[in-house]
């Protein structure tokens, strides 16, 4: 394995799965479609991590990724609770009907 | 005992009358009326005896005058007055006079207001009337005592505060005790004419201190031929001031017209206070001044014309009245007038005899015709309808003469003891009066035959008025329900009365010809007196007058005795005189004409247009008022308030408005913006951050 792919193709991956995960949460309005676009952030931001640790040959980075899946699960958890609760209360899960903070 | 060692006794006769009206004001409200009278009687008596004791020293001892330190006073820059004590013959002779009558006078008004607390039915006043009377006693004692003009004006003052206060005792009624403000009026008229007094008084104290710089008897005596020398017009200025005070507190013209209204007061006050020791207070601020008006003639003149008049003019007025205390109280004015002319043209003993005198026979006269007044009070007690609570039309006058005659039937001790006093008064042989009132007719002779002439009408109708009274009271028949049921008085009103008619016979023995004794008593004091002669033609011209008066007055009054409801006989032979008489020459009114209703006048101007109309009105409504109103209405409020402060907190509530209006518009509801908030502000501090 002498020829090894250079971290800047991985970095780069990583940044364009970040952008399309920001895009996703910024155009969507559905709540599992901007669920998905955090994962794809959150995985950007995992891929970076183990990029940078087998770059560098040290194991905080990999071990921090395991952190982030469990956040992420967790928060998913929480977030499919938050989206069955505005469903029943609006029957419907389109986030820009949650505008009632409005100025 | 060396006997001028009891001359340090003389703070006594102030404490003593101190201490008795102390003792009866902290104490009295739960003593009986008799332990009053006696408490207070008590301590005018020990001042009489302390009196006597300092007398006793200076008789055994040189006689001259001593003074004797007791407190200080007022220390002012140069000016130090102390409250000294000086024992003289002069000084001492008035306390004799003072305390001994008044003492008398005290035991007598333990009956006498025992009854008139009753007859007014008003006993709380009894302790009171003690309290004001001893008051007097330590006032007058102030007076009589004092080393300076400025002590001997504390008491001057202090005495005048009493007569106000005994004058108006029964201040909430007039004299026949229906309700009214007559007495508080007759008071308020003695206070006020004697400010007029005292104000000159105090010119010739202020005149005093401004040349002498000093007040004390001794400083001023001393200094003053010398300042004559300089400017004789000082010493003449602060003695015609001085006649002006004098002519305040002993009546004389043209200030008399407080004292015949100072009778409403209770008898023994008008004993007391207007007839035997204050009212004399003048008589003896001239003897006391000698040496200034022996250097003045000018003033002596004035002074002794000034008393010569006011005899004849209070002696005609007293011709005409029918109020028993009224002939009285002109009565006392005539004879002040002649104690004035007697000290006033240099016989100084004779007016000091005369003041003692008349102490005697005076307050004899008063307290008697206190006890007729209160022998009808009794009488009128008796009739059926005697009631004060009755509401019947008629209201009983106890002192009109023209309800009294045949007196001497009911009260026979009364009527002895009037007559002695009316006979002193008169100046008939061997009484009081005729040796006292002769030293000053022959002095005028001598000295001064205008005066002499003067006195001897006055004395004349002196005699005149006094049989007129006797006879009209005691004689005849009573001319009153009343009278008829009057009853004498008891004996602690009687008693006193006849040590005073006894002095009243024998106190010309005080200086009778060619003995001398208060001459060579008062030479000690009064520097160059001189023992007058005794002159058979003045003395028996007057003599002579005298009887010839009451001689007259019993044809008019004596032989057809009044009847009930018939004019005075005078009126039928002196026609329009009389009325003129009757009515006191329109005195009164002519006062009110042309000084009380002018000063009413500017009173009035004063109140309604200078303080109504200038200061409250205009000043104070518009102007002070208006100006505030102005000033906060339109200035403070509409401007600066609505316009200004208004305006700012307006503008900034507006802004804070317009500004959140615009910036709440970033508030959309919308996650999406936010997050997208959220990533450009990261982007822009990571761009920054990088690219720096």
């Amino acid at each position: 394995m002498a020829q090894t792919i250079p971290l800047s193709w991985y970095l780069a991956i990583s940044a364009a799965l970040f952008a399309m995960g920001a895009l996703g949460v910024l155009i969507r309005r559905n709540p599992l479609i901007i669920f998905m676009s955090v994962e794809l952030m959150l995985n950007a931001a995992n891929l970076a991590f183990v990029a940078f640790a087998r770059s560098f040959d040290v194991l905080t980075g990999q071990i921090f990724v395991f952190f982030v899946m469990t956040v992420s699960a967790a928060e998913v958890a929480v977030g499919l609770a938050l989206i069955i609760i505005i469903f029943r209360n609006k029957h419907s899960i389109d986030v820009d009907l949650l505008n009632s903070l409005k100025g | 005992m060396e006997s001028s060692g009891l001359l340090p006794l003389v703070p006594l006769v102030v404490l003593l009358p101190v201490a008795g009206l102390l003792i009866n004001i902290i104490f009295g409200g739960r003593m009986n009326e008799k332990v009053i009278g006696v408490v207070a009687s008590g301590a005018s008596g020990l001042a009489f005896v302390v009196s006597a004791l300092l007398g006793f020293s200076l008789w055994s001892g040189s006689g001259e005058a001593v003074v004797v330190p007791f407190a200080d006073w007022i220390h002012i820059g140069d000016l130090n007055v102390a409250w000294n004590f000086r024992v003289d013959t002069l000084s001492v002779l008035m306390m004799l006079v003072v305390s001994g009558v008044g003492t008398l006078i005290h035991i007598y008004a333990i009956g006498y207001m025992h009854e008139d607390v009753r007859f007014k039915n008003d006993p709380g006043r009894y302790r009171r009337f003690f309290v004001f009377l001893n008051l007097f006693i330590a006032m007058m004692m102030i007076l009589v005592s004092g080393d300076s003009y400025l002590m001997l004006f504390v008491g001057w003052e202090g005495v005048g505060l009493c007569s106000f206060l005994l004058i108006g005792f029964w201040y909430d009624m007039d004299t026949l005790g229906r309700p009214s403000f007559a007495n508080s009026n007759a008071a308020r008229k003695a206070f006020i004419t004697n400010r007029i007094g005292d104000l000159g008084f105090l010119l010739a104290g202020f005149t005093m201190f401004w040349w002498f710089k000093d007040l004390s008897f001794a400083g001023v005596f001393n200094q003053a031929a010398y300042i004559a020398s300089i400017s004789p017009g000082v010493i003449l200025f602060i003695t015609l001031f001085l006649l002006v005070g004098v002519a305040g507190k002993s009546a004389q013209l043209p200030l008399y017209v407080w004292l015949p209204d100072a009778m409403a007061g209770p008898t023994p006050v008008s004993a007391l206070i207007h007839a035997a020791t204050m009212v004399t207070a003048g008589v003896y601020l001239v003897a006391r001044s000698a040496p200034l008006y022996t250097l003045v003639p000018q003033a002596q003149t004035t002074v002794a014309l000034v008393g010569g008049i006011t005899a004849l003019f209070a002696a005609t007025i007293a011709v005409g009245q029918y109020d028993i205390k009224k002939v009285l109280a002109y009565s006392t004015i005539s004879q002040l007038g002649f104690m004035v002319a007697a000290v006033g043209m240099g016989a100084f003993v004779g007016g000091m005899f005369h003041l003692v005198t008349h102490a005697f026979f005076k307050a004899l006269l008063f307290l008697s015709a206190g006890s007729v007044i209160l022998g009808l009070e009794r009488g009128h007690h008796h009739l059926p309808h005697g009631n004060r609570e009755d509401s019947h039309a008629e209201v009983f006058d106890p002192g009109d003469m023209r309800n009294m005659g045949g007196l001497r039937k009911q009260m026979p001790v009364t009527f002895w003891l009037y007559l002695i006093g009316a006979l002193a008064l008169a100046g008939i042989f061997p009484l009081a009066g005729f040796w006292s009132k002769d030293e000053i007719l022959a002095d005028a002779f001598h000295k001064f035959p205008a005066v002499y002439w003067l006195l001897t009408l006055a004395a004349f109708l002196t005699a005149f008025y006094m049989g007129r009274q006797v006879w009209m009271v005691f004689f005849g028949k009573p001319r009153h329900a009343a009278t008829e049921h009057a009853q004498e008085s008891p004996g602690v009103i009687t008693i006193p009365l006849m040590i005073l008619a006894a002095l009243a016979i024998v106190g010309g023995g005080l200086n009778l010809p060619g003995v001398h004794s208060l001459t060579l008593w008062l030479e000690h004091t009064i520097a160059g007196v001189e023992a007058g002669e005794f002159n058979f033609l003045v003395a028996g011209l007057s003599t002579i007058l005298a009887l010839a008066a009451i001689a007259l007055s019993w044809v008019l009054y004596g032989r057809h005795p009044l009847v009930e409801g018939q004019k005075d006989p005078l009126k039928k032979l002196l026609g329009p005189l009389f009325t003129v008489f009757e009515r006191k020459y329109w005195v009164d009114e002519a006062y009110w004409a042309i000084f009380v209703n002018r000063y009413v006048d500017v009173s009035r101007f004063l109140a309604d247009v200078i303080d109504g109309r200038f200061w409250h009105d205009w000043f104070h409504e518009k102007v002070l008022a208006g100006t505030y109103n102005w000033l906060s209405r339109t200035v403070l409020d509409l401007r600066v308030d609505q316009q200004f402060i208004d305006a700012i907190a307006n503008g900034l509530g507006d802004l804070t408005r317009r500004i959140s209006g615009s910036l709440r518009r970033l508030q959309n509801g919308f996650v999406r913006s936010y997050a997208l908030a959220v990533l450009t502000g990261t982007v822009i501090i990571l761009g920054y951050l990088i690219l720096k």
